[in-house]
């Protein structure tokens, strides 16, 4: 607790101004926030919406595929012209993968790990009283509010969402309605919805890098870091850059929808049986574009979860990170080497042969770095005295699905086997196990971890187990068959499977229908509990875990400026002191006075 | 508790006016990759010449750029690093402000040369990216405008000494709007 | 709760192995002249990948099992060596596997897409549109007629666009909705689309290509057993996607022959 008796009789700085100022009014606290603590917890509830609406879909979409002549219930009340008898159309299908895709991708993987739990924890674990331009934070929320808004508009529309995938691939997404049903109004309200998002992440990422630079309180150096702010730092510049071409693609795609250039329309297209009014463009540029930004994205989604495991480890583990300067080596050139790889998205997309081999040497580089960090885990679990809390679960999870997905990558990596394997339901099932499985657990440990300290409540710890155990078994039996249709040659985003050589994969496509929506219904004990233990769990201690970084040295919830008038402690311990004794026990807090010269 | 003298600490918002200069400058780095890869796509970009009015839109902005470093000359500093406003400063501060709005409206002028000529966003793909390029200069620009305008409300407002963070930042992207036109005048120039 | 944590992990482990091992879903028998190149690069990635898999998960679930807290006061170990093992380890390991399959892997890839087709190829022109593929072979003129995006009309069912009455060349072209080729004989398919991107997928060849519209792209295969494949469409082209498929039929060259005959217009 800092010395207050010789605090200035008038407070000078922000912190008076912010005190002077304090927000009244529900909405001014509740809605348009300044507090990142505030905008943080608005952004995981806006990726708890997205996920349970992507969630839904998902398991619309395996019932299809699953049990195509069931009739779903409900679903002719919801969609009369799209799934007459309750059986959905193929362009049904098709929009609802779109949109599964584009909601789970965007709104829950880019906001909950990064914008979510960072805009919460990063001030706090810097010692900040809050995030550089708070005006800009509180706009990038509800600029990414406004995108989800016009995105879930497309559904209204009278001929729905559109149906290209969360690729959105010229020229199907650039003809317009041509092309078919949702390629109209809906890809329209897609583009949009997807620039919007952009300009808010680019906020929000201009956020993050300028608090990490300059709000550090004293004694923060970068070496003393907690790994989670250096994942989010590093997150962050990626977000910039790979954001910064996104738009510019969303805006020529808008452009040739709607303005007629031809950007990525050539000429002599014929579209229900029309001549399309377009020339010259070229589709592979909307691929290269859309790369440049999507493989970056996809690691976007994961580092934060790097960051997150590799912060959460070592508390259940009571012992540091392994190699923690080698991690964070590992991060920035797994950040760096994911610029150099997008083209391995498209070997098979009519673009230069060569580059193919070009492209698959970095990407398999990759592998080795992603090992490293994978084995640095491993081995701060070797030696370790496991607390097998849900948080400590999911991290440890983490790991083994982590493995798994990073594997399948190592096949796809290399055009001489993808050529065979592009397009399968081994992709999917590679992209579902590191985004969709190891993402989702680096949420999951970030919400069992850090709930306590946002709501001043913990999460009910035997609901959180029985969440953990059914949602292990429940990912593996859903992705892991999805290799083995995969090398049997099924093909992905089918709404069905007619082709003869696919007939032998129908029972295990039911097999993974069940595992969903099995699983699905699992995730119910964890929004369960979370809404439950908002109002009802019982009251968290500042530092339940027995934690070490900043934002355990403040109460649960901390308050509105973070850490009192008199700002951060100045911090000269590093962020993952376990298995050292400490005055509270096998731990030192970062907070902590400098350890006494010994005589 | 003996309170440290704090060396001068960094400013968030110079930090973030460089962030921002890096986004941007992607962003247009993805429009110039765009614009070189779809003229090798297709033989049908026809060439045109620039409006002449481009050339006196540039000495304008290049001039605002000036008035600006006048501007910032005649700022009073204390040791603290907070600034003061000063008449001049004002003056030079709506000058720069006058000049990019000059600048702009020439560049609705050029835009209208083209149509004139039956250059239209969609007419060709050079075309196309002309008003992509030009249009989304003068979009960014115009951000600048809206800065340097609140800039100037404040500094007439409130006379004593006030976080130079504003200044510098908005400064700094000024000078970049400027170093960004001159790098699109040349590629338009060399594609064109 | 670790215990249980260790044994899922054991089991998912191996019951994925013994699936994968079993071959119960895995590609059918390769027909193609350059699909032992790609089945033995599959089958090496496949063990290396495999006991990979098998040994990081049975560690870490023997670790998760054996180090968790048990009340005993026991001081915590750090891994001998610290980082430096993993990252020797895992340049050197990883770093050979990934030169191998490359170096390997190049030369397969190589094979498929950078060497130059058989200049006694068959020449088949293929066109996929939403949703169906269509093949057209030169006739006996060995030349193919031109393509007039703007005269195609699929309910005349020229599909090509073409205008045998004015192109002498278009009037013996024959065009057929499944691609029909001798066996053993090199082929050389030139693809292009007519209104979204398509892909062409026959598993049993083990190529894919992707149709890019405003482009013409080539691919050269030589097929080696009789059979008839599905040819499938790999690129999400709209709501018929899913359905969007013809046959590959490789017969004898007397049969091909034959066959060509009897399709040739009078």
């Amino acid at each position: 607790m800092p010395d207050m008796s010789a605090a200035p009789a008038v407070p000078s700085g922000e912190s008076a101004r912010r005190a002077a100022h304090a927000p009244r009014g529900f909405l001014r606290k509740q809605v348009f926030s300044l507090d990142h603590k505030v905008i943080g917890k608005q952004y995981l509830d806006l990726a708890l919406a997205a996920v349970v609406t992507g969630m839904v879909l998902s398991w619309l979409m395996r019932f299809h595929l699953g049990f195509p002549d069931t009739a779903i219930p409900g679903l002719e009340k919801l969609a009369p012209n799209a799934a007459a008898g309750g059986i959905m159309t193929p362009e049904l299908y098709l929009s609802l993968m779109t949109m599964h895709g584009t909601l789970m991708v965007f709104f829950v993987l880019t906001t909950a790990p990064f914008a979510g739990f960072g805009n919460f924890v990063l001030p706090l674990q810097i010692g900040a009283e809050d995030m550089a331009f708070p005006r800009f934070n509180m706009m990038s929320f509800w600029v990414t509010f406004v995108a989800f808004l016009v995105l879930i508009a497309a559904f209204f529309v009278p001929q729905g969402p559109p149906l290209s995938g969360w690729t959105a691939y010229a020229p199907l997404s650039a003809i317009g309605k041509d092309a078919g049903p949702g390629q109209g109004t809906g890809q329209t309200l897609w583009v949009i919805s997807i620039a919007l998002f952009c300009v808010g992440q680019l906020l929000g990422s201009l956020n993050f890098i300028a608090t990490t630079l300059d709000l550090r309180t004293r004694g923060m150096t970068f070496s003393r870091l907690p790994f989670s702010t250096w994942a989010w730092f590093i997150t962050a510049v990626m977000a910039l850059i790979a954001f910064s071409v996104l738009l510019p693609a969303c805006v020529l795609l808008l452009l040739d929808r709607v303005a007629g250039t031809s950007f990525f329309i050539p000429a002599g297209l014929v579209a229900s049986d029309r001549l399309q009014p377009h020339a010259g463009g070229s589709p592979l540029l909307w691929q290269h574009l859309f790369w440049f930004f999507g493989h970056p994205e996809v690691y976007i989604a994961i580092l934060p979860g790097f960051g997150i495991i590799s912060q959460i480890l070592p508390v259940f583990a009571r012992k540091p990170l392994l190699g923690p300067r080698v991690f964070v080596a590992c991060l920035i050139a797994i950040a760096f080497l994911s610029y150099t790889v997008w083209g391995h998205h498209m070997f098979l997309s009519g673009m230069n042969p060569v580059s193919a081999t070009l492209f698959s040497v970095p990407t398999l580089i990759i592998t080795i770095p992603a090992t490293i960090v994978t084995l640095l885990w491993i081995g701060t679990v070797y030696g370790a005295r496991l607390r097998f809390t849900t948080a400590a679960l999911f991290c440890l999870g983490f790991i083994s699905v982590f493995v798994t997905g990073g594997i399948s990558g190592f096949f796809l990596a290399q055009p001489s086997i993808d050529t065979y394997l592009h397009g399968t339901y081994f992709v999917v099932g590679h992209f579902h196990f590191v985004m969709g499985v190891a993402a989702m657990f680096g949420i999951f440990a970030g919400a069992y971890f850090w709930f306590p300290k946002m709501y001043g409540r913990m999460l009910d710890e035997r609901l959180g187990k029985l969440h953990f155990v059914l949602t292990l078994i429940g990912v593996y039996c859903i992705f892991m068959p999805m290799h083995w249709l995969g090398l049997a040659g099924n093909v992905r985003r089918y709404s069905a499977f007619t082709d003869e050589y696919m007939q032998g994969s129908l029972p295990l496509h039911r097999f993974i229908t069940i595992a969903a929506l099995f699983t699905g219904a699992a995730q119910l004990i964890f929004f369960f509990n979370l809404i439950w233990s908002r109002w009802r769990g019982s009251p968290a201690p500042a530092n339940p875990w027995q934690a070490t970084t900043l934002e355990w040295s403040v109460s649960s919830p901390p308050p509105p400026d973070n850490f009192g008038r008199a700002g951060a402690p100045p911090v000269s311990h590093g962020p993952d002191e376990y298995g050292v004794a400490g005055p509270g026990g096998d731990y030192v807090m970062q907070a902590a006075p400098p350890q006494p010269a010994t005589a | 508790m003996a309170i440290l003298k704090l060396a001068q600490p960094p400013s968030p918002a110079r930090t973030g006016v460089w962030i921002g200069i890096a986004a941007v400058t992607m962003s247009f780095a993805a429009y110039t990759s765009a614009l070189v890869v779809r003229q090798a796509a297709a033989p049908d970009w026809q060439h045109f010449r620039l409006p002449p009015i481009l050339y006196l839109n540039t000495l304008v902005l290049l001039a605002s750029s000036g008035t600006l470093v006048r501007a910032r000359q005649s700022i009073l500093r204390d040791p603290a690093g907070r600034i003061a406003s000063t008449p001049q400063a004002v003056t030079w501060l709506a000058a720069t402000l006058g000049l990019g709005i000059l600048f702009i409206a020439g560049q609705v002028i050029a835009w209208r040369d083209l149509a004139s000529q039956g250059l239209f966003l969609s007419t060709n793909p050079s075309s196309s990216f002309f008003y992509v390029f030009t249009g989304l200069h003068a979009i960014h620009l115009l951000g600048g405008v809206l800065a340097a305008g609140y800039l100037l409300g404040r500094l007439r407002r409130s006379p004593g000494w006030t976080n130079s963070g504003a200044l510098e930042a908005t400064s700094l992207y000024w000078h970049f709007m400027d170093l960004l036109w001159l790098y699109l005048l040349i590629l338009l120039s060399l594609v064109f | 709760m670790g215990k249980l944590f260790a044994a899922i992990v054991v089991v998912v482990t191996l019951v994925s192995t013994a699936v994968f091992l079993s071959h119960a879903w895995w590609m059918p028998a390769d027909i193609s002249v350059l699909g032992v190149g790609i089945d033995r690069q599959m089958t090496e990635t496949m063990i290396s990948s495999g006991v990979l898999f098998v040994i990081s998960q049975l560690v870490l679930a023997a670790f998760v099992w054996r180090y968790s807290e048990r009340g005993d006061g026991r001081p915590i170990r750090i891994f001998p060596g610290g980082a430096a093992p993993m990252v020797v380890g895992a340049t050197l390991l990883v770093g050979a596997e990934i030169a191998v399959l490359s170096l390997v892997g190049s030369k397969v890839w190589g094979g498929i897409f950078l060497s130059r087709p058989d200049p006694h190829a068959l020449q088949v022109d293929v066109q996929a549109e939403q949703f169906a593929f269509y093949f057209r072979y030169p006739g006996r003129d060995g030349r193919f007629g031109t393509a007039h995006p703007e005269l195609v009309d699929d309910a005349s069912e020229n599909f090509f666009g073409l205008d045998p009455a004015n192109d002498t060349t278009a009037r013996d072209d024959i065009v057929s909705a499944s691609l029909v080729i001798p066996v053993n004989r090199p082929v050389l398919l030139s693809l292009h689309a007519k209104d979204v991107g398509h892909s062409f997928y026959v598993p049993a060849l083990r190529i894919q290509q992707d149709f890019v519209p405003g482009l013409v792209i080539p691919i050269h295969f030589t097929a080696t057993k009789i059979t008839k494949q599905e040819i499938v469409c790999t690129q999400l082209c709209g709501l018929g996607h899913y359905n969007m498929r013809a046959f590959m039929e490789v017969m004898p060259e007397k049969q091909f022959e034959q066959w060509l005959e009897e399709q040739a217009p009078q």
